[in-house]
């Protein structure tokens, strides 16, 4: 009978994994693993036009000025400041002072680091003085609590023993950094 | 003849190749699945300040992007640095308008949480940053993210 010649009907499958690999290389290559990473920075809220200012008088010696001039030249506190890894030393100094020092903060709680640009103050200037102003800050943190600066970042605050660290880091010490508008 | 005939190995040399299609199209879909094609055409240059004290975004839904940075066609756009969002060029007093339509997406009660990310040329000056802030002020969309890769280690 002819009918019993007939081949077994199987797909061939064997380029199967040819065809897999394919597209795989293809989502390989066009993947981007998003990373969402930066310094996060809240703004002031909006003035009400409606409302003056309040008039609040800081005193001067609890804010902590930086200039940053349109040739990415820095004046800290009045005096020009030409070496940028001293900048982390006078921060904590000036916040962890405590009223010793007459010229310095009275307490952390008080200290405000005033940061002001210049309209044609590159951009890079900007975040590396941020970051070291971050770095400061979070390395004060994480003193407190006997942490480093990136063991104190990597604290999950949904974690209740790392929340628990993270707000006794922050009990009366707030991040007070303003950034002002700049003028021309 | 020598006496001591090597013996062939009676088990089978060959790897099983039958499951080789499963375990590459497991992978396949790991990467299809975690694949973000990039939505956006930049339109403008994106060399990015670098920086150390980064955090992590938590919500990828509540986060818009807005791209400043020289545009890559100067003979169209000129070569000062400008503010990209969606796929057009804007002025910084559009930008109140992109937040409203970002926030619309999002439900009532996440509006507030909407965090900008700003990704931004190192060589774009501060005055066209402000500018943006001043509006995101206005918007009211006031977390902001300074978009910035993780600073390698120059000197160790």
């Amino acid at each position: 009978m002819a009918k019993k010649q007939r081949a077994n009907p199987t797909v061939n499958s064997s380029s199967m994994a040819d065809i897999a690999f394919l597209l795989l290389i293809f989502f390989l290559v066009t993947t981007t693993i998003a990373s969402d990473k930066g310094i996060l920075f809240q703004l002031p809220p909006k003035p009400d036009p409606n409302e003056p200012p309040p008039d609040i008088k800081f005193n001067q010696r609890n804010i902590f000025k930086i200039l940053i001039n349109s040739n990415d030249k820095m004046l800290v506190e009045d005096e020009p400041m030409d070496d940028i890894s001293q900048l982390k030393g006078k921060v904590k100094e000036f916040v962890l002072n405590n009223g010793k020092n007459k010229e310095l903060s009275d307490s952390p709680k008080d200290a405000i680091i005033s940061l002001k640009a210049d309209r044609g103050t590159s951009y890079e200037k900007f975040i590396t003085v941020l970051d070291i102003l971050e770095t400061s800050y979070n390395e004060m943190y994480g003193a407190r609590v006997g942490l480093t600066a990136d063991q104190f970042r990597e604290l999950d605050l949904k974690n209740p023993v790392d929340k628990e660290r993270y707000d006794r880091a922050r009990e009366n010490f707030p991040k007070n950094i303003s950034i002002a508008e700049p003028t021309n | 003849m020598s006496k001591f005939k090597k013996k062939a190995a009676n088990t089978s040399q060959e790897i099983p190749t039958s499951a080789l299609p499963d375990i590459i199209f497991m992978l396949l879909f790991f990467f299809m699945v975690t694949t973000v094609l990039r939505e956006t055409d930049l339109l403008v240059e994106q060399k990015l300040p670098q920086a150390e004290q980064l955090r992590k975004l938590e919500k990828k839904s509540l986060v818009s992007y807005i791209y400043i940075g020289k545009p890559k066609k100067t003979d169209l756009f000129g070569s000062e640095p400008r503010i990209q969002v969606n796929d057009i060029l804007v002025q910084p007093s559009d930008i109140i308008l992109f937040v409203t339509q970002e926030k619309d997406k999002l439900s009532e009660a996440e509006r507030d949480q909407i965090t900008m990310s700003m990704k931004i040329d190192r060589e774009a000056k501060m005055g066209i940053v402000t500018d943006v802030q001043q509006s995101l002020k206005e918007a009211n969309a006031r977390k902001i993210l300074y978009s910035t890769p993780k600073k390698v280690a120059e000197d160790i």
